[in-house]
């Protein structure tokens, strides 16, 4: 009983807020491109679907194609890294740096770079920046994070440097790597947005680009709708990539 | 009898925390099991350390017979791989050692076996209870038949049954090959149970305090808990480590 309350609660929340958000347009009569009511929203929405379908999957791909070169050089310089303790304290105050810069703050710049006429380059180099931090840091800690006793019980057989990184270290660290790729997601959907804001042009096509142009053309109910389509996706990939997590980490540790 | 390793005038001194052990000696003969017992930090696990070879001492030297693969180190945790199931686990330091992963897993179950474990062969170490995971640590450290077995507190989280159980089981095993044992432990009643002799240490920095010698036959008899000989070395012990914390003077 309880159970289902606890599953309706948001669901009844969300539909009486739409009720007051809905009745309070009528009644005041706010102008369309202030505030669309949410009958609008839907229909702009049930008018654009293909469109914004189209965009979403445009703006997945870029996010999952840059989390998937992210996954890789940031393994691969964090197992790099982690071999050499000198290495890492020449890395780490580079790696803050860089990852306390906003990504906006460094965007005009990669499109410049990229070419102006491969807005697509620059907005998949920047996602792979903003994704590229948590699985990096991930990593690294989990490399780092090996229960001494049992690096002692490694030495003690005669492990080889060779034996203790694929049978200790980087079993150790897949329960970091696997949040690191968790945050990592979100956070390349937010990347392959900003990056397309500020790219600015229709060359790309994403989501973000659906909402330029709506909002430029005082389209609010477009604009709307485009975001609510924004925030779903990532609440999926999120839930796509939390359930892939639980489901590897309870076959690894069998439970 | 020969001596299967020995801290010579060994002394350990860590950067910032002084000497914390020594001037130490300890012999350990073929097939002996000697108990340490002392207060927390009086440098047990330090001396078991250079016993194993992990650490080298500051002054004075260690000698080991043993060669690579024949000492055995019991945490006081079980130490396990949390994502290799028990029977990996058993096998691993066969398997660093160049032995074949078929037979290595063959032996590992052989090992398990012996530890009464035959239903947890696949188990993963969060499906085990502290106990279980205990004896897998066990068979880990048996599994290589080693010459010198290090176990530093190995009941500390266990409950009182299962550490009986498990004392008993050790010296079943022990039995087999009859290594050089060395088993550290804060109890005093273990320590008599457990060892032919009980060397007790005192603190800051880890010297010997006293020694106890308990002749009585190995592994330990019905009802040896209750016989004269178990309480009188009980007491003798429990006399060194009050001297050891200073207690009496
Ligand atoms: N790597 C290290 N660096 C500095 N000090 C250390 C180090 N290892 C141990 N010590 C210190 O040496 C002393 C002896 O440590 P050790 O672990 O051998 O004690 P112990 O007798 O095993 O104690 P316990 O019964 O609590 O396990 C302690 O005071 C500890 O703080
Ligand atoms: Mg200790």
């Amino acid at each position: 009983m309880s159970r289902t309350l606890e599953t309706l609660a948001p669901i009844l929340l969300v539909a009486v807020l739409l009720g007051l958000w809905e009745t309070a347009c009528r009644l005041t009569g706010v102008p369309a491109y202030f505030l669309p009511a949410p009958s609008a929203v839907a229909a702009a929405m049930a008018q654009d679907w293909a469109l914004l379908l189209g965009s979403a999957w445009k703006t997945l791909s870029t996010a999952l194609l840059a989390l998937a070169f992210a996954s890789l050089i940031a393994c691969s310089l964090a197992l790099i890294i982690s071999t050499n303790r000198l290495l890492e304290k020449a890395v780490q105050p580079l790696a803050v740096a860089l990852q306390v810069t906003p990504v906006v703050a460094i965007a005009p710049q990669v499109v410049i770079w990229a070419g102006l006429a491969h807005p697509d380059r620059a907005i998949i180099s920047l996602a792979v920046i903003v994704a590229f931090f948590p699985i990096f840091s991930g990593a690294l800690t989990g490399l780092k994070s090996t229960d001494p006793d049992l690096e002692r019980l490694f030495d003690l057989y005669g492990a080889t440097p060779w034996q203790k990184l694929q049978r200790l270290r980087i079993p150790s660290a897949t329960p970091f790597i696997l949040e690191g790729h968790k945050v990592a997601g979100g956070l390349a959907v937010i990347g392959a947005v900003v990056a397309e804001f500020v790219a600015g042009s229709g060359g790309s096509q994403g989501l973000a680009w659906r909402i330029l142009e709506s909002s430029n053309r005082l389209q609010t109910a477009k604009t709307f709708a485009a975001v609510i389509v924004l925030s779903l996706m990532g609440a999926l990939l999120h839930a796509v990539l939390q359930a892939s997590e639980q489901a590897i980490l309870r076959r690894f540790r069998g439970r | 009898m020969s001596e299967v390793a020995s801290l010579n005038a060994v002394e350990v001194a860590y950067p910032g925390r002084g000497t914390v052990l020594g001037p130490f000696d300890l012999a350990l003969p073929e097939g002996e099991i000697v108990a340490l017992v002392g207060p927390s930090g009086c440098g047990k696990s330090t001396a078991l350390r250079l016993l194993a070879g992990l650490e080298q001492p500051t002054a004075g030297t260690v000698t080991r017979t043993p060669e690579r693969g024949q000492t055995a180190v019991v945490f006081q945790a079980p130490t396990l791989m949390p994502w290799a199931d028990a029977t990996t686990n058993v096998a691993l330091p066969l398997e660093l050692a160049g032995m074949a992963k078929a037979k290595a897993q063959d032996q590992a179950r052989e090992a398990l076996k012996a530890v009464g474990l035959e239903n947890a062969i696949g188990s993963k170490p969060a499906q085990l209870s502290g106990g279980m995971a205990m004896r897998v640590s066990l068979a880990r450290a048996l599994v290589t038949r080693p010459r010198l077995l290090l176990l530093d507190e190995p009941f500390a989280a266990l409950d009182e049954i299962t550490r009986r159980n498990l004392a008993d089981d050790i010296h079943r095993l022990w039995d087999q090959t009859r290594p050089a044992v060395v088993f550290v432990t804060h109890n005093v009643e273990e320590a008599a149970y457990m060892a032919q002799r009980v060397v007790v240490m005192s603190a800051n920095p880890g010297k010997i305090a006293g020694q106890t010698t308990i002749e009585a036959p190995l592994p330990r008899p019905p009802g040896f808990r209750t016989s004269e000989v178990f309480r009188n070395a009980a007491e003798d012990v429990s006399r060194d480590l009050a001297k050891a914390m200073g207690h009496i003077q």
